[in-house]
Order: C-alpha cells, then structure tokens, then sequence
C-alpha cells in the first residue's frame, strides 16, 4: 500500500515496476542529441495527416502500441490509461486514444503531465486499484504554437529566452511488481507538488517561472525522506531549458542543496541549444516524455543508470491568463525510479 | 523556500539573457531598408512605364504585397523575418505576412470560422487602430482650417 512519508511524499512500498516504454518524436528532436534513442522518428511533421491536431492525437497513438508491444501485452491487459497533453480539452489524447477500449482519465499538469500521469498510474497499481495501468502525453510544435503563440508562417522573432514545443510523444506501462519481480526499472516514490508562483509574468521565459516549483518540490521530498542531492545518480528536470535549469541550481545552492553535479534538463537533452536555433531549449509534455520513455529507462534498464529522480514541471498558464497580465503559476511532481 | 518574490526577480532578471539591441537594430535596417529600396525600384520602373505618380506608388505596393503573400505561401518569409526582425515586420510587406499566415494556418477548421474569421487576427488591431488614428487626424485638420 502506498504510504505518506513526511507532508509531501508517497512512498511505493509494493514498488511498481515498468513494463514497457516508448517515445515517438518528429524530424528536428530525431535530429537532436538523443536522435538514436527513440522507438519511432517521423520525418514528416504532419505524420500524413491533414491537420496538426491530428497529427499529434497519432504520435500518442504509437507510443502507447509501441510500448504495448514492447510489455509483450495487449490494449485489453491495461486497467486503466492516464494521458495528457497541451490542446484545449487535451484532445490529443482523447482522439489518440479513443480507439484503444482502456478506462481513460484525461489529466491536465501543463509539462508537468508526463510525471503527473505516471505518479496516478503507479498508485493505482500500487493500492490494487489496477494490475497495470497506463501513462502516455505527447505535444507538437505545429498544434501549441497556433494554440498559444502565432501561426507558423508569420514573420515574428523569438526572444533568447523562448523555448521550443517538442514534437514527440512517450508512454509508459506499469504492472504490479509481484507479477513482474524480474522487471529492472521501478517506483519507489511520489511527491506531488504545490503550485508555486514568484511572480514571474513573460509566457516567453517558462523556464524561469516553472524553477521555484521545481525547487519546492525537491526540497521536500528531501525534507520528507533525509535524503540530499547525493543519493542520486541523476535529477532529470522536466523542460527548465537553460534559464530555468540555471535558476533552479541557483535556488538549491542558496537553500544548501547543492544539486549541480547530478542534474540535467530533458529540455537541454532534446536539442542542439546552438545549431537546432531552440534558444532556451525544449518544452511541452512529449519533451520529458520522450527523453524519460527513450534514453533515460533505457539506461536504466541496461544496467548503467540506477537511481533517478524525475520532476516534471509544468507553467499552468493560458493565452487568456498571459494576455490579462496574470502571472505564471506553476508545479512540478517528482518520480523517484529505481533500477 | 527562503528566497523572496523580490529577490527571485532579481535573479531570474540575472539569468534571463536580453535581446541583442545592436544587432537586431542593424539587421533591421538593412532588411527594411531592401525591402524599401526594392519598392522605390518598382515605382522607378513603373513611372518609366508611364503610369503617373499616384499610379505608380499603388502599382508598387500592390507589387510588395503580392511578393510578400508569396514568399509567404512558400514557406520563406518567416525564415526571413528571424534574422529581418522589425525590418520585415514594419513595411507593407510585413502587414501582408501577418494576413497570408494565419489564412494558411486556419484553413483547416475551414473557410468561414477558419480562413475568414482567423485572417486579420494579427492584423486586425493595426487596421482598427489605423482607422480611428486617422478620423482623430482628420477632425484634427477639420478643427484647424475652421480658423
């Protein structure tokens, strides 16, 4: 049974594992960094389909069968399937998975969803609510930038500070760990996170809005459990890019939690910061997703990366709240994942 | 946490790297001032064709406006736009950019709530600013010549 540890935490003690993973990316993250590491890399952006919404309902699509086939399973082994992503009434999900017959709870954390579905799903299985549960998110480029930003032919500039809407998709599947006890990655904590907001107002600098709930939330699941910073082998960050990923070591150094020698940022993983001209790095729900769902559980699973903490952050924001001068609450919820 | 609201906006002020004024500045003096020179070419060549001043000077934006919807609909002007910045943006060249894009862009939810209601979603606020500018100019100049 899942038990609280602290205020914050929720530690796993049935130790959920996983069964299966996948990340589904378009051309320029296939031409990123981690371009080997991906089940499936679209050089098409519109996947064949005729509108980008579309496009991206496909890209959750794949992931979840791709993971499925990956698990050795079937869509009628999974109790229950928790998905995000970034459109208005996270269409993306509901089409993309429509055709798959799982109980289905749409979730909304912003870039926070990769972690945010994950931490839902390892509790059902966790407290027997499901034998294995499901976690998938996804975002495109071409869908969000016309959702939040402009449309993609018009002539504007980005700021130095802006950050790039990954194009990709990443599912995970979890069982209970006493049906799977051979299985090499798993659970062993939870931290949902408070929303957070420092005032930060510029929807162009989400890394530096989403850094003090990043920091919150580290800190108290270090609070929670007595653990610091060097207990792990890796804190993977959601989608801080360069700005928020500075500012939140900043923050740590000041609070005495130095966490600068073990943390890295999918948003900093996912692209060349230099040649892929992404300014600040990457964003967006498929962003955590497809590093956690490719590199990272890959690693993991081979052997060469054991302890991992992964905080998906999320700006809570909307082009309505931006455009009335709101500023950007934020949160980030932590995985703690075990090899 | 023990950092303040004051003292994080300090930092993130710190950690947020500015626009490079100077170079934007160059860059888009040189871009606009193409586009403009490429414009009084027009009107050069146009005149020499023996159409008068007035005519001239519409055929010469027509011209721009049309080569901007163009190199839009190809897919090229927004790459020009990131180096061009406000060069691009300001001329006539950029109002027309800002009305072929999100046609192009909303012409899948169709041709009325799409194309038609989405187009002058960029250049909407230019035209109806625009428009009440110049009735304030002009009941500005009516005020005058009363006197």
């Amino acid at each position: 049974m899942p038990a609280r540890v602290g205020k914050y935490t929720i530690e796993l003690q049935a130790n959920p594992a996983v069964l299966g993973f996948a990340s589904v990316v378009g051309k320029k993250e296939s031409e990123g960094p981690c371009g080997q590491y991906y089940d499936q890399c679209h050089k098409d952006t519109t996947l064949g389909e005729s509108s980008w919404e579309k496009a991206e309902s496909r890209l959750q699509n794949e992931a979840i069968h791709l993971a499925l086939h990956k698990a050795n399973l079937n869509n009628t082994d999974v109790d229950c399937i928790f998905a995000g992503d970034l459109l208005n009434q996270c269409i993306s999900s509901t089409f993309g998975l429509r055709s798959l017959d799982i109980p289905f709870l749409g979730q909304y954390g912003a870039c926070s969803t990769m972690a945010q579905t994950l931490g839902i799903a390892s509790l059902f299985v966790e407290a027997g609510a499901a034998s294995r549960a499901a976690a998938v998110t996804s975002s495109h480029f071409c869908s969000a930038e016309r959702q939040y930003r402009y449309p993609l032919e018009y002539g504007g500039q980005r700021t130095p500070t802006a950050q790039w809407t990954a194009t990709a998709a990443g599912a995970v599947i979890l069982g209970k760990r006493e049906e799977y006890p051979t299985a090499k990655v798993g659970l062993q904590a939870v931290t949902f996170g408070r929303i957070t907001d420092y005032g930060v107002k510029d929807p162009n600098n989400m890394g530096a809005a989403m850094a003090p709930a990043a920091a919150q939330t580290l800190l108290d699941y270090f609070s929670d459990t007595g653990t610091a910073p060097k207990d792990y082998d890796l804190i993977l960050t959601g989608d801080l890019g360069m700005v928020g990923g500075n500012l939140l070591e900043e923050l740590m150094k000041k609070e005495g939690k130095d966490i600068s020698a073990v943390h890295n940022d999918c948003g900093l993983m996912i692209y060349d910061l230099e040649k892929q001209d992404v300014h600040a790095g990457g964003s967006g729900c498929g962003c955590s997703a497809a590093i956690l769902c490719s590199v990272i559980l890959q690693r993991m699973t081979a052997g060469s990366l054991h302890k991992v903490l992964f905080l998906g952050t999320g700006a809570l924001l909307s082009p309505t709240s931006s455009q009335q001068g709101e500023s950007i609450p934020s949160v980030a919820h932590l995985i703690y994942l075990k090899a | 946490m023990t950092v303040s609201k004051k003292e994080y906006k300090t930092m993130a002020e710190k950690a947020s790297p500015g626009t490079t004024y100077g170079k934007n500045m160059l860059m888009a003096f040189l871009f606009g001032g193409t586009i403009c020179t490429l414009g009084q070419v027009f009107q050069n060549w146009y005149l020499s064709l023996g159409l008068g001043k007035d005519g001239a000077a519409a055929f010469e934006s027509m011209t721009l406006v049309a080569l901007s919807a163009i190199l839009t609909a190809l897919r090229v002007y927004d790459n020009l736009a990131k180096y061009g910045g406000a060069g691009t943006l300001v001329p006539i060249t950029g109002f027309a950019n800002s009305i072929v894009s999100p046609a192009m862009e909303f012409k899948s939810e169709g041709y009325v709530i799409g194309i038609g209601s989405k187009m002058f979603m960029i250049a909407g606020p230019v035209l109806v600013y625009g428009t009440a500018a110049s009735v304030i100019y002009g009941l500005i100049l009516w005020f005058f010549h009363l006197y």
